[in-house]
């Protein structure tokens, strides 16, 4: 497939905006504002996935990358010092060896894209890529896909269990029998 | 199911019209959605009365003469960012609602997309409540993000239930193959999560607690002038679009006897608008924490079970 040229500007332009806010990342002096940079770098890329016509990865990745800052904007409340990180605070930790990191990164990848003999295009553009993934997703790939969401909920789990400080004999004693839990909140369910 | 062929009836909205009419199109789609929401809303609150009808049109005129006030040291772009995202957020989400039998974009992944429009909400709303540096409009905020996480997998489960028996992410496919039996026969629990969802994103009605009386109006007590009109308008157009989109997952589209595919869509759309809004006023306001729990212990399973349930159909052939 050859990208038409409207595609290939609109790649250019949405990269230079992706790594312009990833550096406005760093820049910028408030939680909030780092964390909408980031997510402006994360739609510029999914806005590069679409003018690639990779539909459903590109709109997925809006997606989760919109929860996941959001979500994110929730943990700086119950993990941050400085709640929600409503006064101006420095983005950047260990200044010096993040710097050295990054440009190495940076140089290993670039030499990498440029000098590595990439294999030509066999095949043909799918007529519908989303059913072209999914069916990788549920065949060849499902080992891989199952053992990324395992890791993920994994994940979550013990990140909630870090983050809250009571477990279910704070809520039904300590042999477990209370037939009505012990909440901070009440309602809900019983 | 059928193949994305731009030809025929398969032709979306822009590549029939031209991109800029089918925009425009798309625009006065929202408009038309976003007031007809409004004045029902408006007339049903006021407890019936058909005068209440152009109070949203009053309203709209004093917000765009009134003068804009601001806060001690807000986060001006972030806030003005949050508060252009929600109505055109809310009209994006339009792009994939087939108006008069046809979509302004068809993606091979519609269903996503609208999905995906929504959950950027999540970040607008949250800006709308941060940028004015005021504790209020936080709270109400946050209030909306722990909403969002109650409503959120419930409202993806029911969108994929339309799209399992559809065998399609496309509105289109979705919209054809309940030729014979629309959507809402074999799925009414993803229907009603649908519609009780879309409450929950546009923070209205008993899910309006992220701008609820108690903190002096949450997210928007802050916003004044055009502000407030542009985060208004957009709630409004969020709920319009979803009682369109909803139609097309669930009630089959612009399908009916007699009258032209476009009339019954709209009538359609605007009985779905009238029972949201007189179900949805007849509601309390419910709490963010409690309704997190609700929905975690019965929406999801329930939401599950109805996609298994439309698994087996789909398996065993129920679906054309």
């Amino acid at each position: 497939m050859m990208l038409t040229s409207l595609a290939i500007v609109a790649v250019i332009l949405l990269g230079l905006i992706s790594v312009a806010a990833g550096v406005a990342v760093f820049v910028v002096d408030s939680m909030a504002k780092a964390t909408f940079a980031l997510l402006v770098s994360f739609l510029a890329v999914a806005g590069i996935l679409l003018a690639l016509e990779l539909t459903y990865l590109a709109v997925v990745t809006a997606l989760m990358m919109t929860i996941e800052m959001a979500i994110m904007a929730v943990f700086m409340i119950m993990f941050m010092m400085n709640p929600a990180g409503l006064m101006p605070m420095t983005m950047v930790h260990n200044a010096r060896t993040s710097a050295v990191a990054g440009v190495v990164v940076f140089a290993v990848l670039v030499l990498g894209i440029w000098t590595i003999d990439w294999p030509a295009r066999v095949g043909s553009l799918p007529a519908d890529s989303t059913r072209q993934l999914g069916e990788a997703i549920m065949s060849s790939h499902m080992l891989v896909m199952l053992v990324i969401g395992i890791g993920l909920f994994a994940t979550i789990i013990s990140g909630t269990v870090l983050a809250t400080h009571r477990g279910r004999y704070d809520r039904f004693g300590p042999d477990l029998r209370t037939a009505k839990p012990n909440d901070p909140v009440s309602g809900g369910l019983r | 199911m059928t193949d994305p062929d731009m030809g025929g009836t398969g032709m979306t909205l822009a590549a029939a019209w031209g991109l800029l009419p089918a925009v425009l199109a798309v625009g006065l789609t929202a408009l038309v959605l976003g007031v007809a929401f409004a004045a029902v809303d408006s007339v049903v609150v006021s407890g019936g009365r058909l005068r209440s009808a152009v109070e949203p049109l009053r309203s709209s005129l004093h917000w765009l003469a009134q003068q804009r006030r601001t806060t001690l040291a807000p986060d001006r772009l972030l806030w003005r960012s949050g508060v252009i995202a929600v109505p055109v957020l809310a009209v994006l989400s339009l792009a994939v609602v087939p108006i008069g039998g046809r979509t302004l974009l068809s993606t091979s992944a519609d269903l996503v997309w609208f999905n995906a429009m929504e959950a950027l909400l999540w970040a607008a709303v949250w800006l709308v409540g941060w940028g004015p540096n005021a504790v209020h409009s936080l709270v109400g905020a946050y209030r909306f993000l722990a909403q969002g996480l109650a409503y959120e997998l419930p409202l993806m489960f029911a969108l994929i239930t339309a799209g399992l028996g559809a065998g399609s992410l496309r509105t289109m496919d979705i919209v054809a193959t309940q030729e014979n039996l629309w959507f809402v026969v074999s799925m009414p629990v993803a229907f009603v999560v649908f519609l009780a969802s879309a409450a929950a994103f546009a923070f209205w009605g008993p899910f309006a607690s992220p701008a609820g009386a108690d903190i002096a109006s949450g997210v928007m007590s802050e916003l004044s002038g055009v502000d407030r009109l542009l985060v208004q308008a957009g709630r409004a157009v969020v709920l319009g679009a979803a009682a369109a989109m909803s139609v097309a997952l669930f009630l089959g589209g612009g399908s009916g006897p007699g009258l032209p595919e476009p009339v019954w869509y709209l009538l359609k759309t605007l009985l779905v608008i009238a029972v949201i809004v007189s179900v949805g006023r007849r509601i309390p306001v419910t709490r963010p924490d409690r309704f997190v729990e609700f929905s975690w212990m019965i929406l999801i399973p329930a939401t599950l079970l109805q996609a298994l349930w439309v698994a087996l159909l789909v398996l065993s052939g129920f679906y054309p």
